[in-house]
């Protein structure tokens, strides 16, 4: 048990997870693609003024995972917007200033920038089609409609200030509302599937789409003034960075941001190119320019992607091999063990990821640590359970002759019953292998890389293309892994066992 | 060497064995005969300790069989079964070689063991290097008896050796257990359904049915002195009877 411990020590150690070196600093920014050229514009910000090395860790989740991280130390400052700040991490309702604010993040160790000069809000939107044939012009008109079908974020499904507090001051009572990854609700507005969305007020694609965007004539939305949110001490360890970012005050209006946003999410260009731009526009971009990404032909990024994947899939499949044989032998022991190993083993196996990584973030940072266990942890249940299966369903002569000559507790396990039970163990650690590649897109949501990578930036942009950059290659990794697997047990599985019977 | 004193053992609430006594002497070998369900099997492997039973004791060797012995015990035991049991995994000869490897004795050892016993039981050294699913049933039971012998227990038990196997073959490898048990001069409890088969390997049989010892004696007793109308029904439907006596 003290040598795994080790093992998992070092190898949280290697791939680098949880806290930041102090010279260095680190920009989070959530899993949306305003949010990534913010990111990147701090990012180049700050690499014009820092002393040491500025990293950009894009695409962390929602709003739970990048505040962990930032609490945790993991990053050092992430953009933010005013109401969430209320709401989600202060559990405000009554919409305070921004100096209530301010002072309630004060006591976290927080800090928070001076506006940047734009309000992304959240707001409701419709296709034109469904606005001009029910007449849809302000929020209130959807009480009357009953009928118009609803698809929203998670987030804005869960949070007070979104859809509960929205349905509550309208009056609404729709009869189909259901959850929706954003980037994929605008397809499912595009073919009719939902009439109405939440939407972000910069979206470009509430334009590009010609959504018309229901006013709020309650005023129920609080303002989502975007600032940044950074750590106290970074005021010490990087004062330069920090003035550095109090330049942007102001500097982006809400045209902007949208201009910036339209770039990537319609014009497919990259986040440092869009952020390049926005910064230009904002007026304190000139000499800063973005230290290009390791370009390369796709084939060059796929093949990195690739390579983090496998590492992760190798590493979090090792874990689960490591503890999962060892804990299906034991379950063999006793009726109380089993069903408290295969129960634990099944019970994990229900909790969302998402759900787990959030959990894990402010215990071991974000990157491949949190990615690992996750991994270790979906993988666990096929080797426990074949372990286990395949132990106690040996053909009962074999094992009454093992102990009937008087062989050795030891050598029973070793050399009869676990050779003997190995064609079920290798079948299990091979399903593991190919649940690991699969979920192992899941470390993208919290900077890990991997083939998730693409997938995720693809499901934003809009651009299949970039999804088919990580799910092709995830399906032709999880068919090479399953046919290395087939080939290992004619290397692991023993000559006696795969041999025709003579007679 | 081995006694059984108010032995009884149940499966769910149903009485497979006794309660029984017997006793076995050293170097004699001993056939338990009946049909399917008279408990001779069960009684086999309460004395080899894969069974505990619910009443009486066990003896082997002088010491009472219990989990806290029978690890012991069973060293000086060779048990064969029905179709060998042999590790399909494991070659012949790394089957035979097992419990010697497991009890640490030198490669050497082990090897001049292995081929002592190879001669013994007349099994072709050139075949000890297959797989038991390379090998017929009458070579898998010959590898049985070598990994059964290969520590030089003074107890050997047999669970229908040769139960699977086609008439020819059972008949010289029954010609070769009854001189291998003469020449070797072990204790011997042999389990058969086969009145013939225990008249020929064995200096005694014992007849037992739903649990208890109907009789006890040589294949002559059974035939000339029943001490039961079972006895005589039992006989007769091995049909037997013109070969009375056997080959003693």
């Amino acid at each position: 048990m003290r040598a795994l411990a080790v093992v998992l020590a070092l190898a949280l150690a290697c791939t680098g997870a949880a806290q930041a070196e102090p010279s260095k600093v680190v920009v989070g920014s959530k899993a949306f693609p305003e949010s990534w050229i913010l990111g990147e514009a701090m990012t180049t910000l700050a690499r014009g003024a820092a002393a040491g090395a500025v990293e950009h860790r894009s695409n962390l989740g929602g709003t739970e995972i990048v505040y962990q991280a930032l609490r945790s130390g993991a990053i050092d400052a992430y953009p933010e917007y005013t109401g969430t700040v209320a709401e989600v991490l202060l559990h405000r309702t009554d919409r305070p200033p921004l100096d209530s604010l301010r002072a309630g993040l004060a006591a976290l160790s927080i800090a928070i920038g001076p506006p940047l000069g734009f309000n992304d809000g959240y707001g409701v939107a419709v296709s034109r089609a469904t606005a001009s044939r029910l007449g849809l012009k302000r929020m209130s008109d959807l009480a009357r409609h009953p009928e118009v079908r609803f698809g929203m974020t998670h987030e804005f499904l869960g949070r007070a200030d979104g859809w509960p507090g929205l349905a509550k001051a309208y009056g609404l009572a729709p009869k189909d509302v259901r959850g929706l990854q954003h980037e994929l609700a605008w397809d499912a507005l595009a073919k009719g599937a939902i009439d109405a969305t939440d939407v972000y007020t910069t979206d470009a694609q509430i334009a590009a789409l010609d959504l018309v965007l229901l006013a709020d004539d309650r005023a129920f939305f609080p303002r989502y003034d975007a600032v940044i949110l950074y750590r106290a001490d970074l005021a010490q360890r990087a004062p330069a960075v920090v003035r550095a970012w109090e330049r942007l005050a102001g500097r982006i209006d809400e045209v902007r941001m949208t201009a910036a946003n339209r770039q990537v999410a319609l014009e497919k260009r990259p986040f440092a190119e869009a952020a390049d731009s926005l910064l230009a526009s904002a007026g304190v971009g000139a000499g800063a320019m973005a230290a290009a990404p390791a370009a390369g032909g796709p084939w060059a990024r796929i093949a990195l992607r690739t390579a983090e994947h496998l590492k992760l899939v190798v590493w979090g499949l090792l874990f689960s091999i490591v503890v999962g044989l060892p804990l299906g032998v034991l379950a063999t022991r006793s009726r109380l063990l089993a069903k408290l190993a295969l129960g634990a083993a099944s019970l994990v196996q229900t909790v969302p990821s998402l759900a787990l990584l959030a959990f894990l973030i402010p215990l071991v940072g974000i990157g491949a640590g949190p990615t690992l266990i996750a991994l270790f942890v979906y993988g666990l249940l096929p080797i426990v359970r074949n372990t286990y299966v395949g132990l106690t369903t040996l053909p009962r002569p074999l094992v009454e002759a093992a102990e009937a000559m008087g062989l050795s507790p030891r050598a029973r396990l070793f050399v009869v019953a676990l050779p003997l039970a190995s064609p079920t163990i290798l079948a299990g650690i091979q399903t593991s292998a190919v649940i690991t590649v699969g979920t192992a897109t899941i470390a993208a949501l919290i900077g890990a890389g991997g083939l998730g990578e693409p997938i995720l930036s693809g499901i934003q942009l809009r651009d299949s293309g970039l999804i088919a950059q990580g799910a092709v290659p995830a399906a032709l990794l999880a068919l090479a892994v399953s046919w290395a697997f087939d080939g290992l047990g004619h290397v692991v599985v023993p000559r006696g066992l795969r041999l025709p019977r003579f007679d | 060497m081995i006694e059984l004193t108010g032995v009884a053992k149940t499966f769910g609430g149903e009485a497979a064995l006794g309660p029984i006594d017997l006793s076995v002497r050293s170097h004699r070998t001993l056939a338990l005969l009946g049909p399917s369900g008279c408990g001779k099997s069960t009684l086999l492997r309460l004395v080899v300790g894969l069974l505990t039973p619910d009443a009486g004791t066990i003896e082997a060797f002088g010491t009472r069989v219990t989990p806290a012995t029978r690890d012991a015990l069973r060293l000086r035991m060779g048990y064969v079964i029905q179709e060998g049991a042999l590790f399909p995994h494991l070659t012949a000869a790394e089957n035979v070689a097992l419990i010697a490897r497991d009890q640490r004795w030198a490669a050497d050892r082990i090897q001049r063991r292995v081929e002592e016993l190879a001669r013994l039981a007349h099994m072709p050294a050139e075949l000890l290097a297959r797989y038991p699913a390379q090998l017929s049933g009458g070579q898998r039971q010959r590898v049985a008896l070598m990994r059964a012998l290969v520590l030089d227990p003074e107890v050997l038990l047999f669970d229908e050796p040769l139960g699977a196997l086609d008439p020819m073959i059972r008949a010289s490898l029954q010609d070769e257990l009854a001189g291998l048990f003469r020449q070797l001069k072990k204790t011997v409890l042999f389990v058969t359904h086969d009145l013939a088969e225990a008249a020929f390997v064995a200096d005694e049989i014992v007849l037992l049915r739903q649990g208890r010892i109907v009789q006890r004696g040589t294949a002559r007793d059974l035939l000339e002195r029943p001490t039961e109308p079972f006895v005589t029904e039992f006989v007769r439907a091995q049909r037997v009877g013109a070969f009375a006596g056997g080959p003693r």
